[in-house]
């Protein structure tokens, strides 16, 4: 088992060193003058100096490559070009926010789509399963920011049953503790903003759910219905077994591995869709900080953000692969 | 006893009816037609293309100069999806947006199967250094989430609708090149090319003539899938600020965006163009699940 995650996360650093790259092109070969590109319309003479300095892009570009490497390594992910605040000390204020949608966005996912998936595979054909396909199929084909309005619309102008958007009432004074609205409000001994936390939670999560619900249902129902055919199960029912314990000791237990993995490839879709959930329901988090950059056009920002959901999304891909080594022998020695 | 003649290309298996296969594509569209979903599907993208071609004859107005006179009126009368902010009839905007999604989604689509198709031709044909090369290349970009690789390229190479499409197209490549790799390291041992190895058959021709058409379906089914993902992504990087650079053009994730400050006083600006959208991407997701069961009979589910 060791020997198998030394090599997963040797086999890491090669990806990692060509991202460096990637995104170190992406900033040092804008087209033109990289830092005209970079500043834009916020560019002075001063500034101009100051990031040409920064960038020490008076040195040759391999010197250039060395030291942002360097700055990498030691965790320093630069400076946003427009308020000079460090991108590692906002990337810490705003993650929580997203770490926190995003969670609540996979808890919903996965509390309804596995359920879904093994309704459906128990009625397969029939019209359950037909409901449950067609909620799957909508839930891959409507755009997070369209399925966020209609909420939106609905439920909170409407309706007026949710909050429209935010993670707090603005009304509310929290101290921040940790930047998780869930456990900052507990840590204060304040149920009642816990709650309000929560339900500001619950139309950004099924917005940003429903993709990945649409996808483990059907991964589900789909993985259900192969072992459903084995021999084992068939071998468990004749010997009368109860149904219950036939789908759960024998077929379950098989089915877990493809769901199980198919959980694990949504962490990066999540990521991505929180960038457009976050702007919809004016959520304080990562995402609408990347957009944020992009609108003022601070590039070393947007750059940076970039590397760190990359970094996130393989460090999960990792857990996940290591996971599923760890539940399933036959790969840890392949 | 049933003696396998079924053509090259294809696995001998000997089917149970009695109906005599006439090869792959045939067979293929006949379940096809025979799978109402995958019809509803198709049905859908031709209306959706019928629009984008006919946009300039049949739409009632002027997809970007309107009259304030006309500014936020509800669907009905002379507008039967109502008017935006400007006074521009929101129908003939889908109709003309549906032009650049469906244009951007294939060319982009298209784009990718060709890059990504390449490296995976490449890697999976060579094998060794090459494909150990190739293949780290597509790690990295695999590493992007899908939309934010888009958002990048899209910010370092500037708006615009090419910009757009090598961006959307970048994000398939590594999709489509790991796909056609696996297929055709899988069939590199298949039976069928081992025995057309054994009777002297040249690589160019074992690669054109067996293993590609092989490797074929499953990009094909791919591609359309991707076709849905691509018409979203376009919308989201319009949606996001990134669309075409002239803020008036009547591009869907715009429209969204533009429609997103009043949608209190115009919801239904965001619900068509939302239903437009939605529908297209169904209608591909559709048609690319029935290729899929049409193309591969073993799946059943």
């Amino acid at each position: 088992m060791l020997k198998y995650l030394v090599r997963r996360l040797l086999a890491a650093i090669p990806v990692l060193l060509g991202l460096s790259v990637v995104l170190f092109a992406f900033v040092h070969l804008l087209p033109g003058d990289p830092v005209a590109a970079l500043l834009g319309q916020h560019a002075t003479p001063e500034l101009t100096a100051q990031i040409r300095e920064q960038l020490g892009l008076n040195k040759p570009l391999y010197e250039q490559y060395v030291i942002y490497l360097g700055q990498l390594l030691s965790g320093d992910l630069g400076k946003s070009v427009i308020n000079n605040r460090s991108v590692v000390s906002e990337l810490a204020l705003r993650f929580p926010g997203t770490i926190e949608l995003t969670g609540a966005a996979l808890v919903f996912a996965i509390g309804l789509g596995i359920p879904l998936g093994r309704l459906a595979a128990r009625h397969a054909q029939g019209w359950t399963d037909g409901v449950v396909t067609v909620i799957s199929l909508l839930g891959i084909s409507i755009p997070i920011f369209i399925l966020g309005y209609t909420l939106q619309f609905f439920l909170s102008v409407q309706l007026k049953w949710l909050p429209t958007s935010g993670r707090l009432d603005p009304r509310t004074h929290l101290d921040a503790v940790t930047n998780f609205m869930l456990v900052d409000s507990l840590l204060a001994g304040r149920l009642d903003v816990f709650v309000d936390a929560v339900k500001h939670l619950i139309l950004p999560a099924i917005a940003l759910g429903s993709i990945p619900l649409a996808i483990i249902t059907r991964i589900t129902r789909a993985a259900v219905l192969d072992v459903a055919n084995e021999d084992y199960v068939r071998t468990a029912r004749a010997k009368g077994l109860s149904e219950r314990r036939v789908d759960d000791r024998h077929v379950m237990r098989n089915a877990w591995l493809p769901v199980v993995t198919v959980i694990g490839l949504q962490v990066g879709g999540l990521l991505a869709g929180a960038v457009i959930t976050e702007t919809v329901f004016s959520w304080n988090g990562v995402g609408r900080y990347v957009v944020e950059a992009i609108q003022d056009h601070d590039y070393l920002v947007v750059q940076s953000t970039i590397l760190v959901f990359a970094l996130i999304f393989l460090a999960v891909n990792l857990l996940v692969d290591v996971g599923y080594a760890f539940l399933n022998p036959r790969i840890r020695f392949s | 006893m049933a003696t396998a003649t079924a053509p090259l290309g294809r696995p001998l298996t000997v089917t149970s009816s009695a109906r005599v296969s006439r090869g792959l594509w045939h067979d293929a569209l006949r379940r096809l037609l025979r799978n109402r979903p995958a019809l509803v599907g198709l049905a859908v993208i031709l209306v959706f293309v019928a629009a984008a071609i006919l946009a300039p004859l049949i739409a009632p107005g002027d997809p970007l100069a309107g009259k304030l006179v006309d500014r936020i009126k509800p669907p009905g009368g002379l507008h039967p999806m109502g008017t935006d902010l400007q006074g521009r009839d929101v129908l003939t905007r889908i109709l003309y947006g549906a032009r650049i999604s469906l244009l951007v989604g294939i060319v982009s689509v298209g784009l990718g199967v060709t890059m990504g198709g390449l490296i995976g031709a490449v890697a999976g044909a060579f094998g060794g250094k090459v494909d150990t090369v190739l293949m780290r290349v597509v790690d990295v970009l695999l590493a992007i989430p899908g939309i934010l690789l888009a958002i990048g390229v899209v910010v370092w190479l500037d708006r615009g609708l090419p910009q757009i499409m090598f961006a959307v197209a970048l994000t398939n490549a590594p999709i489509f090149a790991r796909l056609l790799r696996g297929s055709l390291l899988a069939l590199r041992e298949s039976d069928y090319v081992v025995a057309a190895r054994s009777i002297g058959a040249s690589t160019p021709r074992i690669l054109f003539r067996h293993m590609l058409p092989n490797a074929l379906t499953s990009v094909i089914v791919a591609a359309t899938l991707a076709l849905a993902t691509a018409i979203i992504d376009v919308a989201g990087l319009g949606f996001l600020g990134l669309g075409p650079p002239d803020p008036r053009t009547a591009e869907w994730g715009t429209m969204l965006t533009d429609a997103t400050s009043f949608y209190r006083q115009a919801p239904w600006i965001i619900f068509f163009t939302g239903a437009a959208i939605s529908l297209t991407a169904i209608g591909f997701n559709l048609v690319g699940d029935g290729l899929r069961e049409a193309l591969d009979p073993r799946l059943r589910h």
